[in-house]
């Protein structure tokens, strides 16, 4: 009974915690994008637009981070007690770029002068882009993987300063400005929406790129990783993916270049962002401090993962609903003042 | 192996992020409701300062709410960062409260928040009113799992240690959320969250009625109306305060009598002790300098009898003593804080009788000068509570050195750098929008947050099949 508790809960809650991170990667990923496309998008009507299309749901996309940490740090905290002291650095970087980007949504639409509207701008926009390039530095410094002994860190303070690490920034600020633009031209109209819809094209093309080069960067970083790629029963789960990246690719270029198709490119992109955390995933497990720390090692003991599994299994679905509710509230087309019909 | 100063400076950064970070929540705790009641009045009432009171507070509460967010954000990872020997080792426990807090309150007052903010016009009053709500009980939610935890610290129950690797495991969770020390702090620090926002309610009005007065005109009837409310808070809540404050001495003397010997500033044991009214503690000499004291007044207070038994420090190894000299100062400043806003309240009760609530400026002068006193008393009363939980983690189990992570030192120096300057930009921008919103008056027809900005209030409401231009929130 004990022995497969102690299998499944860590399993289970390995599913738990990617479904929060993939949510939280979608939600933010499109609010850390507005953000990023502050650097092609000047106007400042059309600036205030971008921020309102997200003003209402901001804090929710945001909250999914801290249950990220907090979850970690219930269910895992091994893993949470030797990836946060690996990734200091870029970890107080992302926490200080939200900090400032977050307080920008609020002070940026209080400025008086010219002066403070530019500083909140570009902290909005400078926010953005270093939040979104660390979060993709943390996530390759965790697939190339960190220093541990007896579940301690002992690697070096910049092990993140390293080619495949920040490339995976640069691919993580190039993906979301793709959800960032494909999300405003579903959101808006006129200028902006076709602005949106070329900017699409442009950072689609560049994704398609850095996916194709993580993916062949990633198997080269361990043997284990190449293994997944040479041994049957992981074959057959991650040789789909690259299939389904190419479809996914045709369908997103299809909705852009189709002048009545608006949503139908936001969601292609999140089936990207999709097939490329599941495959990451496929990769790294069943590690969670990659390459020594398993979900097992990782746990705590059953009786904390079963007291928040058990809450959780009623308060998720709760969560979602209430979140999908206040998008449902403030859904449709918006313009800059302008009415139209 | 890395000495002290790296361990000094990450339980600076956290001092520094907490105390940053604790006076949004109190705001947000003490601000929604009072924004539920607002809205609440005005439906049942149907009086229309209410609604423009609720606007004008509104505009506050975005402000605040974003500020708590982001700096929240950053205390769920700083376990991990700075304190990964503690993350590890208290992490079965804490861990699951503060997700559960996170599930529970988080999502729950940002799920929400969008609707209250910008969704008057768009779901209905009662709906509404129902999201309001929501939020205020999403952030009394939220204070009761974190304090819940910080009293497990204090206060540890329900746990076994695992031998092999020294970690707390949960034995009964019962236990473990309703450990002692814990609804004693719930409501102490409820309590301390209104009155702070109390004050500040008091303080934006003060200004208005004193300059209302200065030009010669009586202020709007929105001010008023904020003053009355704020000044029956501090008249009701402060006593109140008082005798909560009280209980949680007692509580403190029966679970961390040395915690009470320090703020005392108590170096012996003894029956009949007096209290100081000032004194400097001396760690090293183990004495208190310059003390001025009331005889049996420190037994009456901390034991309600004369003849009482009060710790004294001495009865305590020298590592486990904690810091006296800080205590000392901030529990006294918490109290006297506290008794004037008792004063405050007192004072506003028999001008209301006298009908002169409104017609009294040194009130107002006061009220103006004592608005960040809510604030002031609630950081000396954590610092008194946490420094006093020193030199622990967890209360008698687990020592702060222990709990440090292995962090080099020019990181942490690096952090700790970056934390200073980005908070102050932030708090002194926040600040700053905060003045500006307070200068103006409340009046009637308030805008709200939507209608302030007309791209923002057109952005956030209209919709493509909803052709009518938008009137923000107003009814």
């Amino acid at each position: 009974m004990t022995e497969t508790a102690g299998f499944w809960l860590p399993v289970v809650w390995a599913l738990l915690a990617a479904t929060s991170i993939f949510l939280y990667i979608c939600l933010d990923g499109f609010d850390l994008g507005i953000g990023i496309l502050f650097l092609k998008e000047k106007d400042h009507d059309h600036r205030n637009l971008m921020v309102n299309t997200v003003a209402p749901v901001w804090d929710g996309n945001e909250t999914w981070m801290i249950f990220g940490g907090a979850a970690l740090y219930g269910v895992f905290p091994v893993a949470y007690g030797t990836i946060l002291p690996a990734l200091y650095l870029p970890v107080l970087f992302m926490l200080l770029s939200l900090i400032l980007r977050g307080v920008s949504f609020e002070f940026r639409f209080k400025a008086e002068s010219p002066m403070s509207q530019f500083f909140w701008d570009t902290a909005f926009c400078a926010g953005s882009f270093v939040a979104a390039f660390m979060q993709g530095v943390i996530l390759g410094t965790l697939i190339q993987g960190i220093k541990v002994e007896n579940n301690v860190f002992v690697g070096s303070s910049f092990d993140w300063v390293s080619p495949f690490a920040l490339f995976c920034g640069l691919a993580v600020v190039i993906g979301y400005g793709l959800l960032g633009a494909t999300w405003l031209l579903w959101r808006c109209e006129g200028e902006l929406h076709d602005t949106m819809r070329r900017v699409s094209f442009g950072l689609g093309a560049l994704m398609l790129i850095t996916i194709a080069l993580v993916s062949a960067w990633t198997p080269m970083l361990h043997t284990t990783y190449m293994q997944h790629w040479l041994a049957m029963p992981q074959l057959a789960l991650v040789a789909p993916v690259p299939v389904a990246v190419v479809v996914l690719a045709g369908v997103l270029f299809f909705g852009l270049r189709n002048p009545r198709s608006h949503l139908l490119p936001f969601v292609a992109t999140l089936g990207l962002f999709f097939l490329c955390f599941s495959g990451l995933g496929i990769n790294v497990w069943p590690y969670i401090v990659p390459p020594t720390i398993t979900i097992w090692q990782a746990s705590s003991p059953p009786e904390s993962q079963t007291f928040l599994l058990v809450g959780t299994m009623f308060l998720l679905p709760l969560i979602l609903s209430y979140t999908a509710y206040s998008y449902y509230v403030f859904r449709g087309k918006m313009s800059a003042g302008h009415h139209y019909h | 192996m890395f000495g002290l100063s790296a361990l000094f400076l990450a339980r600076f950064q956290f001092a520094f992020t907490v105390g940053f970070h604790i006076v949004f929540p109190a705001f947000s705790i003490g601000l929604a409701a009072y924004l539920a009641v607002l809205e609440g009045l005005w439906l049942k009432t149907g009086r229309d300062a209410y609604l423009d009171l609720f606007k004008y507070w509104l505009k506050v509460f975005s402000v605040v709410f974003g500020m708590g967010v982001v700096s929240g954000l950053v205390m769920s990872y700083e376990f991990g960062t700075n304190w990964s020997a503690f993350a590890q080792k208290a992490g079965p426990i804490l861990g699951p409260m503060l997700a559960y807090e996170v599930m529970t309150a988080f999502f729950l007052e940002a799920g929400f928040l969008g609707v209250m903010m910008f969704g008057l016009n768009r779901v209905g009053k009662g709906l509404h009113f129902a999201a309001t709500c929501m939020v205020s009980i999403g952030t009394l939610i939220s204070m009761s799992w974190i304090l819940s935890s910080n009293s497990w610290m204090q206060t540890p129950r329900g746990y076994r240690v695992d031998e092999a690797t020294g970690r707390f495991l949960p034995v009964d969770w019962w236990q473990i959320v309703f450990n002692p020390s814990f609804p004693y702090r719930l409501v102490h620090m409820g309590l301390a969250a209104f009155l702070c926002v109390a004050f500040i309610v008091a303080g934006v009005a003060g200004w208005h009625l004193l300059k209302a007065r200065r030009e010669g005109r009586q202020a709007s009837e929105q001010v008023r109306l904020m003053f009355s409310m704020a000044m029956w808070m501090a008249a009701i809540v402060a006593p109140i305060q008082v005798l909560a404050g009280d209980t949680q001495g007692l509580n403190t003397l029966e679970y961390q009598p040395a915690k009470i010997a320090a703020l005392e500033g108590d170096w012996d044991s003894e029956s009949r002790a007096p209290e100081l009214l000032f004194g400097i503690p001396d760690m090293k000499n183990e004495t208190t300098h310059f003390k001025i004291a009331i005889p049996y007044m420190g037994s009456l207070i901390l034991t309600h009898s004369l003849n009482g038994k009060v710790p004294g420090l001495k009865d305590y190894p020298k590592e486990d003593r904690p810091y006296s000299p800080l205590l000392f100062f901030s529990f006294r400043i918490m109290i006297a804080l506290g008794m004037l806003m008792v004063l405050v309240g007192l004072w506003s009760l028999y001008l209301r009788w006298k009908g002169k609530l409104y017609d009294t400026p040194l009130l107002h002068r006061i009220a103006l000068f004592m608005s960040p006193a809510g604030f002031l008393a609630l950081l000396c009363g954590w610092v008194t509570t946490e420094v006093g939980r020193q030199p622990f983690t967890v209360y008698g189990l687990l020592r702060t050195t222990d709990s440090v992570s292995p962090i080099a030192l020019p990181n942490i120096a690096t952090s700790m750098i970056a934390f200073v300057v980005v908070y102050f930009i932030v708090f002194a921008g926040g600040i700053t929008i905060l003045l500006r919103t307070f200068a103006e008056e409340p009046h009637p027809d308030q805008h709200g947050p939507a209608e302030d900005q007309p791209q923002r209030a057109a952005g956030t409401t209209q919709v493509s099949h909803q052709p009518q231009p938008d009137a923000g929130m107003a009814e």
